[in-house]
């Protein structure tokens, strides 16, 4: 392959590493080669925006307080977790640092917890972001250690004695290994008792609890010693399996489901090498050759988090009511901080069935046209034109009324290059066309821009990256 | 005809709001075939429950000195026999065991048990040995096998689990009956589902979004249409579980000619104080079921109505360091129907003094048996070429 990459490629290279390219941001790095278009993305991401919110009266010593008082904290408590979910959305939309937040995506449903505790919700975040281009071993450690996780796993419930397995089954199923990839449930056990005393205090800072701690000797993964919590993760981080679990989790990700076993053998030595650099493992992805080969393009189902923010984010829109965005989530079985449980969203084909399928392919004109895909038949006559208008009108209104989402056209449509079809159609879908959306797309009128993007946005070739 | 109403049926016509023409001609059960048409209702109670907690091995010494803080007194319980009592939370579970619509089927479960949550439920879901990866779960294998349309198997939930899901067909995911429908109605879709062949869709992701698509049209005016026929004026509890075997109610008394429904109920990994949580969804469960169940008896159809309910796992009898429990093996399974061969307690209780390795249940009766029996005795179908293997089948239907 050249140095350069095509429109499409550059597209593609968007999609995977964040929502999409504006067309204004196209036109500019098309001139640029492969290296100096990669080099830019991860320069972009260099630096780190963390979340912050006001946490308000939930600082206060919960001691004490009446029932009445209880209940309004608890009420704070969940208004606080649901501003946070939109707080990220709004990241996501506008952040310039879009590869760190895609990569802060995908280790969210990675380390997936749910709890209703905005305050470590929030921490946990931002220890993702902060090592999500960094070292995986870290943020292993940092988010094992950290008050979401303890609390969400019952790392606090673990003790001498009388332990629990809970996070010492996940963190070798889900984090590191990968199920039934070399551990028994002996190891599950011997692991769980060094874990014991993992706990944290008020201030949400870790604290080792010796009392607590099972400093008998243990057996792990063929190791014997006095082993503690840090050295079950350094034995985690040693496996090679390790390494190729989570390029693998990665590469399914954000290039293929389908695994190809030879870029994962290589992916995974160089990952292993690196003593698990994700900086150097994500450059290593994108500088590929295959990664722009179109059997990996236009092929992934967009997480309904990837559609609303791709959505979103060229049209600028102004949700005037945030709770719109969350009831968005919910209805396409993804909201941000509630995964359905510690395995995240299984993401795939999983996140079709009938019910969200409708709703994404609605989406678009919803958020963009008032719930109006129009379309015109060259049949029809003068009069059912002029009733399907008032229809449009009617069904306008009313969502309006309800979605509350203001996109901005103007500046959409003044920066806007592509201007034939043909252009239009290969900017705004990823994959090939499928013989029914071609024929539709022969009967659709081009000149009034506006209705034709929304109809390329409502075909089902739009719900894929 | 004035010139208004001419204008309106030219909308219609042109496929703005109105039936579409694969409806006509759709066959509706009339009161008479109703009668007799079986369905089954699988109920997962998602997170492993505990099931030595929900029906209690109450005479049981190990049972108590094993769970120090968490075993029921029998001051906690409802009466089944000496030795066995259901947690008093099921009290709807109850009445309906004492009237003989009820089957415990004891230690069941798999060999070299899995307790990974999601690969324990795969296994359930798709019927397979525990070292076997199938992405076709068994009622979608059924409904390859056996089945015209995807409604024939319906969950009543906001997503599709993997045991719905076949090779050719997968069942539907329906909450909302009126919205789905709804969304059909589309002028734009309506076009693009009319140029869409099945036969030209790939087994890639473009294919399957298509795929669903032309599904979902196929089934949703059908659902809806005969679904409206019926609503219920039986009371149901407030709980979202509840309101979903309502639907499910719905469905079943208006005619629908689905024969499998499925809905979960979740929160049962309870690793920490389960007595409370336990409690609070078991009492959420029996009282969905219990109004579930008067309400196809008023219309007739607990007769035709078999309703299964499992979890992926049971948990440790001994509990551990946080008043909880963790991952275990065998669990008991409930089946509640009308029309049951053997009700009561089905086979042996749990030998907890013969525990595996892990201190866990060991199984007696593989959970493919009561598909095979399901598949089999219910539905009358050949259940080896949907569970790939002749398992032996047991009586309680």
């Amino acid at each position: 392959m050249s140095a350069s990459l095509s429109d499409k490629q550059i597209q593609h290279l968007y999609w995977r590493t964040g929502f999409g390219i504006s067309s204004l941001e196209l036109k500019y790095i098309r001139e640029f080669s492969k290296q100096q278009i990669i080099d830019h993305l991860f320069s972009k991401s260099k630096q780190e925006t963390p979340l912050t919110l006001d946490f308000g009266d939930l600082l206060k010593n919960q001691r004490g307080l009446s029932r009445e008082e209880r209940k309004e904290f608890r009420k704070l408590r969940n208004q606080k977790m649901l501003e946070l979910n939109v707080l990220w959305i709004k990241q996501l939309t506008e952040t310039k640092q879009v590869l760190r937040e895609k990569m802060t995506l995908f280790f969210h449903d990675h380390f997936a917890v749910r709890l209703k505790t905005p305050r470590a919700s929030l921490h946990l975040n931002n220890v993702i972001r902060k090592h999500a281009l960094g070292n995986f071993g870290d943020m292993l450690m940092e988010v094992s250690k950290s008050p979401a996780m303890l609390l969400f796993l019952n790392n606090r419930q673990n003790r001498k004695n009388s332990p629990n397995e809970n996070f010492a089954r996940e963190v070798m199923e889900l984090f590191t290994l990968g199920i039934d990839n070399g551990y028994t449930e002996k190891d599950i056990k011997e692991a769980a008792r060094a874990f014991t005393g993992w706990n944290f205090n008020k201030n949400g800072s870790f604290v080792f609890r010796k009392n607590q701690h099972d400093y008998e000797s243990k057996t792990f993964l063929g190791k014997t010693g006095n082993f503690t919590g840090e050295d079950i993760i350094k034995i985690l981080l040693d496996q090679k399996q390790t390494a190729r679990y989570i390029t693998e989790k990665i590469y399914q990700y954000f290039v293929n489901e389908k695994i190809n076993p030879n870029h994962i053998e290589e992916l995974a030595a160089t990952f292993y090498e690196s003593n698990y650099s994700l900086d150097i493992l994500m450059r290593k992805i994108f500088m590929s050759n295959w990664f722009y080969e179109s059997q990996n393009i236009g092929i992934k189902i967009k997480s309904p988090i990837e559609l609303i923010v791709g959505i979103s984010k060229p049209f600028h829109v102004v949700y005037k009511d945030p709770k719109v965005l969350i009831y968005l989530q919910r209805k396409l079985n993804q909201t941000l901080f509630r995964p359905p449980n510690v395995a995240g969203w299984p993401g795939g084909k999983s996140w079709i069935d009938n019910s969200t399928l409708m709703l994404r392919l609605k989406l678009a004109s919803v958020t963009l046209n008032s719930g109006v895909i129009e379309w015109h038949d060259q049949n029809d006559m003068e009069e059912t034109s002029i009733m399907r208008q008032k229809l449009y009108k009617k069904m306008k209104t009313r969502v309006e009324k309800k979605v509350k989402a203001t996109p901005n056209w103007k500046s959409f449509l003044t920066s806007l290059q592509q201007r034939d079809k043909e252009e239009l159609v290969n900017f705004i879908i990823q994959p090939k066309l499928s013989n029914g959306a071609s024929t539709i797309i022969t009967k659709l009128d081009p000149s009034n821009t506006k209705n034709f993007i929304i109809e390329l946005m409502s075909l089902p070739e739009y719900q894929l990256c | 005809m004035d010139r208004r109403d001419f204008l309106k049926q030219s909308v219609f016509a042109s496929g703005m709001a109105l039936v579409p023409s694969f409806l006509k001609g759709m066959e509706f059960l009339t009161p008479d075939q109703l009668s007799g048409y079986k369905n089954i209702i699988i109920i997962q109670l998602s997170g492993g429950n505990d099931g030595l907690n929900s029906i209690i091995p109450i005479s049981n010494d190990i049972y108590h000195s094993l769970r120090p803080t968490i075993s029921k007194k029998a001051t906690q319980t409802l009466k089944i026999t000496n030795d066995l009592a259901f947690n008093d939370n099921l009290r709807a579970i109850k009445e309906l065991y004492d009237q003989g619509e009820v089957s415990i089927i004891n230690n069941v479960g798999y060999p070299n048990p899995n307790r990974s949550h999601f690969r324990s439920t795969d296994i359930w879901q798709t019927a397979s040995d525990t070292n076997q990866y199938l992405s076709t779960g068994w009622v979608g294998r059924y409904l390859d096998a056996n089945c015209q349309h995807p409604y024939q198997a319906i969950e009543v939930d906001n997503s599709l689990s993997l045991t719905m899901k076949g090779n050719q067909m997968n069942g539907m995911a329906v909450s909302d009956p009126n919205q789905l429908y709804r969304t059909t109605r589309e002028p734009f879709f309506n076009k693009l589902v009319d140029s869409t062949h099945k036969d030209m869709l790939d087994e890639d992701n473009q294919g399957y979004l298509y795929k669903t698509m032309l599904e979902t049209y196929s089934s949703a005016s059908y659902i809806y249409e005969t679904s409206k026929t019926y609503k219920t004026n039986t009371e149901y509890p407030q709980s979202l579980f509840a309101k979903n075997l309502k639907t499910i109610a719905d469905f079943i008394v208006s005619g629908l000619k689905t024969r499998v429904f499925y809905s979960s109920l979740g929160g049962f990994d309870s690793h920490v104080n389960q007595l409370n949580s336990q409690d609070r969804l078991l009492g959420i469960y029996s009282e969905a079921v219990g109004a579930l169940v008067k309400d196809l008896k008023k219309n007739n159809r607990f007769k035709d109505t078999l309703i299964l309910t499992f979890s992926e796992f049971g948990r440790r009898v001994q509990q551990n360091g946080s008043r909880g429990t963790d991952h275990g093996a065998a669990n008991n399974v409930l089946a509640i129907g009308g029309s049951l061969k053997k009700a009561g307690v089905y086979n042996e209780l749990p030998n907890l003094s013969n525990l595996d390795t892990n201190g866990d249940i060991r199984y007696s009766v593989d959970f493919r048996s009561i598909y095979a029996t399901i598949l089999g005795n219910w539905l009358e179908v050949d259940d080896k070429n949907i569970l790939n293997k002749d398992f032996s089948q047991l009586t309680f239907i």
